[in-house]
Order: structure tokens, then sequence, then C-alpha cells
């Protein structure tokens, strides 16, 4: 990338770095889009913006005035050409280094209407969706915006299904709006980006030699250090110097949380008060670290997910497969994981400070270098790459598997009585009532331009009984039936954002896309 | 797709209709739904208020706010925005291109829009929000704000809060607010980017956002020594040369943030500084982020927080749903880890030093010199005062401004609170760089005051 390309980029690569950005720009994405149109064309501007490769639009709609009237990248000029090639050319002006293309292609032809006029012709090439999915295997990702028609999501089902492409189908209607994302098979993330006071992990209660040797040597003659001396013991230390002396009196380390808050009392009565500030800042950090770091590190449930998951012979050659496989072997002979080896600010001397980072650091290469051996010996194994085994061994304890398709997801009549059981008790547990409503009504009208509400309350009641008796779901259509299949700017604007954010991290693998639930918006406060 | 798949042969040119332009706003604006009010209007006259609300946008959201109020149906349109183009808003700030660098954004988002969106006025405000009096408030029926800094939102808040007039309904102006840049709730999560908030304020009638200011944590400041004697972090040894080397060694008249030259000169320094004490990660980027206090910041979040802060302005000038405000007034949203979205209503405050009456308890250190208090103030997340201006019932303490006051109150600053004020005594503290803000405040002391001897 050039400076220039940096520069115009520098607010997102703080967030997914030059290794994610470079995931977006290699990515071709495509939007088949129909009805009022806006709400993918929202989304393709949030990815257009940060610099997404490719994008092609597929819709065979001409510009009409309404189209105006909600479509930012439509102007007068476009009215009565093609839908596509307009939104891409307009959108293209945000970011000069992204490739557009549209869907059908057209050869334009002018012509003389009878009355003399001239009057521009398009003649389509007799492409179909068909032949557009023939001739381009390269697509990242699929969107397709809702209603569509029957055959055209068939077609791009099976293409995703086929060539293994992530599909996310967008409905805004009005006030509401819903999307799903399929992703084709499981989904692993390593760098989910958890929050930094997430990732301490100080091993206090299983110290190694060098560490302890190093608490030992700070904490020497405790008693008669010099008051800067004591007021710079990095806490770490302190407490391994204290947990030392609990475990000599109690003959073993505290575990309860009475024990925990007796210990910090402890901790605590070692501080000096008889100075001008009437304590120490490297005691105040020691009592405030006690809960958070003097417990025995437990497996999180979404890492165990991943040990649990048995990969089909396929996945099970990929790097994260190899590499996950080595931390569980790993795991399995020191039950804990690799150290990710940083340390968290605290007060201390510079040099002290630095040698205890580098005795983290040099135990975190240890690990690395033992799953590295690991990974090794496996056949899949040899051409790993050492920073991918890094950057494993650091996130370990937050790594995270998206499923993905579920391959018996529970019937909608099943999910149905269950949400509006909730919804009974809802007032009572504080929780909002379920949006299962708004996703019916909206999904009745998966395939039509726009329904009355008794047209979607009979179709939502072919699959739930009592929906016309159901309050909620009588409300939830008339507002569908409301906005007649046109789209409100302002939510295909949210949803748009939305989605975008979810295309951006299933393409850079990074943070945690949703797990192919539906996130539904319901504007109604 | 509303076509059949196969397109062949000639499509023919469809016949304009030219008052279809507004379709889809019509369809909630001139039809009922479920949950609107028996007094919802759907003739044409209550359609066409609409065109007669003006509305005012500000700050870094502009550009999305001014393609959503646009597209909402407003033909009115104020935006005020006294930041110039800069290379770096260009991933998200859409209506600016690489040749608008320099210009200012206020006039070309607002020429961008009014030429892409025929029949819209937009009138923009090259300057500050600050630089405007309550009479250029007034005129407006609702205001959006997207602004980028906690003093700015105040200012705003407190301004409006103070045109509410119970003899004029029309001075009630609904305050809207949306931000990505500073949503550290405690205990929540730090790491922004993907997240945000938007609220509504109804003024004097609901929380406002100085009710809602503990919310919104100030950044704890590294100690000046742990920069001066031991540095641990890159960011300690950045803050060194950004502080202290740069004073000392002045290499440049003024500090000019967006001078690569100048960035340059404090990422060699902190590196020298780094590699005296071993501290690894000092790199150029960094040290912008630090010396700028760079917030990450992309499209899609930006699209998501206007996009809803538009939404409700629409619902609040159209009626045709309920509007957040009165029950809930506050969603947060956070993309991070899946999706989450909240949405609460916070508590209007008795004792908030703008829509409140009532004085707070404060505990404070009779021992305490008046200075020592007054930078206490900053720290605290729900006054965050960086230049207090002080009373007692009966006389001032201390007054930054004008600077005959400050120079007569200053020999103030040098004594003990206890020999200033008494204990449960009440005083206001304002900050006239934050509008009308005005906190009171009813001491405790919390040790017995030491008189000087």
């Amino acid at each position: 990338m050039t400076a220039v390309i940096t520069d115009q980029y520098d607010r997102q690569l703080r967030l997914w770095a030059a290794s994610g950005q470079q995931a977006l720009e290699d990515a071709h994405i495509l939007l088949l889009n129909s009805g009022a149109g806006t709400v993918g064309v929202e989304t393709l501007k949030n990815l257009v913006l940060p610099g997404i490769g490719k994008f092609t639009i597929a819709d065979d709609a001409t510009v009409k005035q309404a189209d105006l009237g909600i479509n930012f990248f439509l102007d007068e000029d476009c009215l009565g050409k093609p839908r596509s090639e307009c939104c891409v050319k307009l959108l293209q002006e945000l970011n000069p280094d992204v490739k557009g293309d549209w869907f059908p292609r057209e050869n334009v032809r002018p012509w003389h209407d009878p009355r003399g006029k001239k009057v521009t012709n398009r003649i389509a090439q007799g492409e179909s969706l068909e032949s557009l999915f023939e001739h381009e295997h390269n697509f990242t990702l699929i969107m397709y915006s809702l209603p569509i028609e029957a055959e055209s999501l068939a077609l791009v089902q099976k293409y995703a299904e086929k060539n293994k492409v992530p599909l996310l189908s967008i409905h805004s209607a009005g006030f509401y709006s819903y999307f799903r994302i399929h992703l084709p098979g499981t989904f692993p993330i390593v760098d989910t980006h958890p929050e930094s006071t997430a990732t301490t992990d100080l091993r206090l209660l299983t110290p190694w030699p060098e560490l302890s040797k190093f608490a030992a040597d700070v904490t020497a003659d405790i008693e008669n250090q010099s008051a800067h001396e004591h007021g710079h013991i990095p806490y770490v230390a302190l407490l391994l110097h204290y947990l030392g002396k609990w475990k000599d009196i109690h003959g073993s380390l505290p575990s309860t949380y009475k024990e925990k808050t007796a210990f910090r009392d402890t901790v605590s009565a070692g501080a000096r008060r008889d100075n001008p500030e009437g304590g120490e800042e490297n005691f105040d950090e020691a009592i405030a670290a006690v809960l958070k770091t003097i417990s025995a590190s437990s497996l999180a449930s979404s890492v165990k997910e991943v040990f649990d998951y048995k990969p089909s012979e396929v996945e099970a050659s990929s790097s994260f497969w190899v590499i996950a496989d080595a931390i569980k072997q790993f795991y399995g002979k020191h039950n804990a994981l690799p150290l990710p080896g940083s340390v968290p600010d605290m007060k201390a001397q510079s040099t002290i400070y630095v040698q205890l980072q580098n005795i983290y650091k040099a135990k975190a290469r240890q690990d690395v270098s033992e799953v590295l051996e690991i990974v090794r010996a496996h056949p899949s194994g040899k051409d790993i790459e050492v920073a991918e085994v890094e950057t494993f061994c650091k996130n370990a304890a937050f790594i995270k598997l998206i499923r993905g398709i579920d391959s018996t997801p529970p019937s909608i009549q099943t999910v149905a009585s269950q949400e509006f059981e909730n919804d009974k008790t809802a007032e009572l547990t504080m929780m909002p009532l379920s949006l299962l409503p708004i996703y019916l009504s909206l999904n009745a009208t998966s395939h039509l331009p726009s329904a009355s509400s008794s047209d979607i309350l009979a179709t939502v009641g072919k699959d739930i009984l009592g929906a016309s008796d159901n309050q909620r779901l009588v409300e939830a259509a008339e507002e569908v039936a409301r906005a007649k299949g046109g789209e409100l700017h302002n939510i295909s604007a949210l949803t748009g954002g939305m989605v975008a954010q979810e295309v951006i991290k299933i393409i850079t693998r990074q943070y945690i896309p949703i797990d192919n639930t539906i996130a539904r918006l319901q504007q109604k406060q | 797709m509303s076509q059949p798949v196969m397109v062949a042969g000639t499509i023919p040119v469809p016949a304009l209709e030219p008052d279809s332009r507004w379709t889809y706003l019509d369809n909630v604006r001139r039809n009922t739904g479920p949950y609107t009010s028996e007094e919802f209007d759907t003739s044409d006259e209550a359609v066409s208020t609409m065109d007669r609300l003006k509305v005012l946008g500000a700050g870094g959201l502009g550009c999305e706010l001014l393609k959503d109020l646009a597209l909402s149906g407003f033909k009115d349109i104020h935006v005020i925005d006294m930041d110039t183009i800069d290379v770096s808003n260009l991933n998200r700030q859409f209506l600016f291109r690489h040749s608008d660098v320099g210009k200012s954004k206020a006039e070309v988002a607002a020429r961008f829009v009014e030429k892409r969106v025929k029949g819209v006025s937009i009138t923009p405000h090259n300057c500050k929000i600050q630089d405007k009096d309550e009479d250029f408030y007034m005129q407006f029926n609702i205001v959006i704000c997207g602004l980028d800094s906690i003093e700015a939102r105040r200012w705003m808040n407190s301004t409006l809060i103070n045109l509410a007039d119970p003899e004029n309904p029309e001075s009630y102006k609904p305050l809207i607010d949306g931000g990505t840049e500073d949503c550290q709730v405690p205990g929540l999560s730090t790491q922004l980017g993907f997240k945000g908030q938007s609220r509504v304020v109804f003024p004097t009638i609901t929380s406002c956002l100085e009710c809602q200011l503990d919310m919104h944590a100030p950044r704890q400041a590294v100690p000046l020594c742990t920069l001066a004697t031991i540095p641990r972090q890159p960011e300690h040894c950045i803050e060194w040369a950004h502080i202290i080397a740069w004073e000392q060694e002045q290499p440049f008249p003024k500090l000019d943030n967006d001078d690569p030259e100048h960035i340059t000169w404090l990422y060699k320094k902190a590196l020298a500084r780094a590699e005296e004490f071993k501290i690894s990660g000092v790199t150029y980027s960094l040290t912008q982020g630090v010396v700028k206090n760079i917030i990450p910041a992309i499209a899609s979040t930006n699209a998501i927080i206007a996009a809803s802060c538009c939404n409700e302005a629409f619902k609040i000038a159209t009626q045709t749903n309920p509007s957040l405000g009165f029950e809930e007034n506050y969603m947060m949203y956070s993309g991070n880890d899946s999706i989450y979205t909240y949405t609460f209503k916070h508590e209007k405050k008795d004792d908030c030093p703008v829509c409140g009456q009532l004085a707070r308890d404060l505990e404070v250190d009779p021992n305490f010199t008046l200075q020592e208090f007054i930078e206490s103030l900053a720290e605290r997340s729900e006054a965050q005062l960086k230049k207090p201006s002080i009373r007692a019932e009966s006389h001032t303490l201390y007054m930054q401004s004008p600077v005959s006051l400050e120079e007569m109150t200053r020999p103030n600053l040098k004594k003990k609170i206890g020999e200033l004020v008494g204990n449960g005594d009440e005083i206001a503290v304002t900050d006239p760089s934050l509008g009308t803000v005005n906190f009171k405040y009813k001491l405790k002391f919390s040790k017995e005051y030491r008189a000087a001897v």
C-alpha cells in the first residue's frame, strides 16, 4: 500500500490491521438487488469506502421517481436507465480504488419512436443470472435483498452451496428489517479481538521457576527496602510474595471467596502508610488485582467447543485445525493453554518492568515452540507459518468457532412457541419482547412485492397455530402491510451499516460475526 | 427480483410519474399503523408541515446525517461544522473526495447533498457550535448532533435546555445525540470502532446529556512522574516526547498535530527514549494515535448511529411511530462480538447541574488546597470540569475570567478548603466553556480541618 492509501485508511487499519485490509481488497461481492433496492446499496457504500476490491450489482429494475426519494446513489439523470449500472457508477465515485461491475450488461442502441423522438433502447445480451454464475466463480460473498423471485433465490442458493460462498439475505420494509447469514460450514476465528481487560493472564497460582525467582529477588528483605524500592515493587511480585507467605501458614493457596478477601487484607496490611500519600500505589494495584488474577483459569466454553469439535477430513488438514489440535494436546499435557505473554502496565521501575515483561515473553516463546513441534509432526503441518502458530497461541483463550449452517435447525413452530412463552414473563424478567413476529411477517412477503395484513397472517398461519389471534403478530403484520413493500431510507441505512459490519467481520476473519442467527430490528422505540 | 430472470429483448422506457418521488415515505406518512396514536394525521396538510420544519445537524456524523435527513423528507436542513476535510476522513465521510481535502466540511457536504437530492435546501455554517447564539438555535425544530467531544456535547445540551421556556412551547427543542467515539460504559467494553450510541433528550422533561455524563468516563491520564522517570510502555515514551521533550527543546514554534514533520520529530524522540529504557513498540502510527488521540472509525458504524438518530428525528417530526424519548431514551450498539443492542430509560437526575435543582453532596478533604480541589473536579466522572470557576454562598472563591477577577481570586488557590468554606456549605461550580453548566455541591468534610500554623 502506498502512503496515501494508508492515510486514507488510517482509522480502519487501527481496527483490522494490514491483514484485514488485504482480505477486503482481495474480495469480490455480489449484490442481487430487487424491490425498493436501497438496503443492499447502502451496505455496499459501507464496503466501498473502506476499499473492498470489487463489487457487482445484479438488478433488472430501471430507475423510477420513487427510487430518487430513497436511494442516495441515483440522481435525476438516472431516470429510465438501468438501476444496477447507475448505482455502480455513483458508488464507485466514493473510492477510485474499487472496481465495480453490473449485470445484466446491455448493448445500447438509440432508435426513434413513432413521434420521431430519439430514445435510448437497451437490448440485453441474452444473459441470465445462470450465465453470470457460469462465468464468474470468484465471488467472496453474495448478498441478496428481499423480496426475491423464488427461481432466482434457488439459483443463488445453489451457487453459494456449490462454491462454498457465504450468503446474506436482507429484508427491509417500512420500519422493519432483518438479515440472515448462511456461512458455508464451520467458520473458525483466531483474531477475535477480545477486550484488553479480559486478556490478562498472569499465572500467579502456577508460577514457573524464572517468575518465582524474579518475585523472590525483588521482594527480598522487603521490610527494610527504601521507600522508593518498596513503592515500586511490581504488583505481580507483591502478590507472588504474599501468596508464598499465605501458603506457608495455611498449607494451600487461597481458593474460596472468603479466603481471597482475607488474602487481600494481608496484602493491604503490607502497604506502608507512614508517607505523605498515606499508602502505596503498587499495593493499591495489587489489592485491586486479587480477585481478578488469583483464580485457577478454566477453559472458556468457546475454546472447549473447538477442542470437542470433530473436523471433517478436509477441514482437519487446514492450518486452523492442525494448530487447534496441537494446542489441545498442549493443554492435555500442561492443563493450561500456551501463555499469551503480555503484561499489563503496573507501577514499577522501568528496568524491573522490562525484566518482568521478558520473563513472560520468554515463557510464551517456549510454549509456542512446543506447540510448533506438535504442529510440525502433523502430516499437514509442515508448511504452516510460525507467525500463524504464534498468533494462535497468543489468542488461544479467545478462539471461536461459528457453526454456520445448522444441519437440523429447530422448526419454526418450536422456536415460536418458545419465544411466545418467554414473552409471557418478559415484564417480570425485564427482557425485551421477542422480535419473532416481525421476522415472521417480513418472511411471509419474501417473494411478494407487497401484501395485505390478512394475507401475511394467512401465510404465517400455515406454520404458526392461531397466528391471527396473536396480538403482536397481528400488529407486526399490519406494520409490514403498511409499508407496501417500500423501504424507508433510515431503516435501510441502519440495516446497511449492520450488514456491512458483519460482512467485514466475515471477510477479514476478525471480531465475531453473528452465528447464523437472525438479527431483527424493531423500529418502534 | 420483481422481474423474471431472463432479460431479453427490449425493455420499454417506463412512463415517468412525476409525483411519486416520495411514494415510500408516504406509505407511512399517509397510512396509520398499529402503533400510531389517535392524533396521527395522514392529511396532505399534516404531511406538508414537514416542509417547514428546520433541522440542524452538527459534527463528524454530518455526511450521514445530511443524506439521511434529506431522504427522510426534511426540506430545510442546516449543518454546522468547523472542520476542514482531511485525507483520513475519506474512508467514511462519503461526500468528500481527494480533491476536496482542505475545504470546509460543512460547505462541501451541503453542496453535494443539495445537488443529489432535488428540492432540499442545505445551509452550511463553517464555524464552532459555540460561535452561535441562542437566537440561532431558537430557529430549529430539532437538533441532531454527532459531535466528537464530550465538551461540545455538554455545551449544546446546556444551551438547548436553557432555551426551554415554559411560556413558549416552541422553545423546547428535542436534542438527538449520536456518538461512536466515547461510549465507555463502565463495566462494558472499551474497544471502540464497532460501537456507538444514540439518545434523545426532551429538554427539562427527560434525562439530559449532563444527567448521563457518568456513562462516559474521562480518560485516565498517565502520572507525570511515570513519564519523567519510569516509563514502561511505548505510550509513556510518546507522551514524554509530546509533553516534556517538546516543551524543553521547542523544535518548532507551535506543535501542529497534522504536520508530518512535527509528528516525525516526536516519533524519533520517543523512539530514542524507548531504546534507552529497552521498551519496544514505538511506531510512527502509534505516535500519531497517541498525540492526536485517534479513535478508530469506520463507515458502517457511523451509518448505524446516524440513521438511528435520523429515524428518531423522522418519527418525532411525523408521528409515524413512537420515538425514543419519554420511556426509553438511550440505545447502545456493539458489533465486536456478534451484535449487542440495548435500549433503556436513563432517569433524569434531580441534582443534575443543567436540568436539576438540587445540590449534590460532595465529600472533600478540608486540608486540600483550592488548587488541588479544582484538579480533582476534572477527574470526577460526573463533573469532568477542566476550567471551573467556583463560588461559595457569600463570596467568590476562584474565577477563570475576566482577567481582573482571576488575578484577584488567584491567591485563594493556595489556601485550604477549610479556610475558605465551612463544613456543610454549598458551593456553585461553573465552566463557561461548557455553556451554562452549574454544579451545586454541598460540602461534607471527610477529615478534620487542621488550620495552618
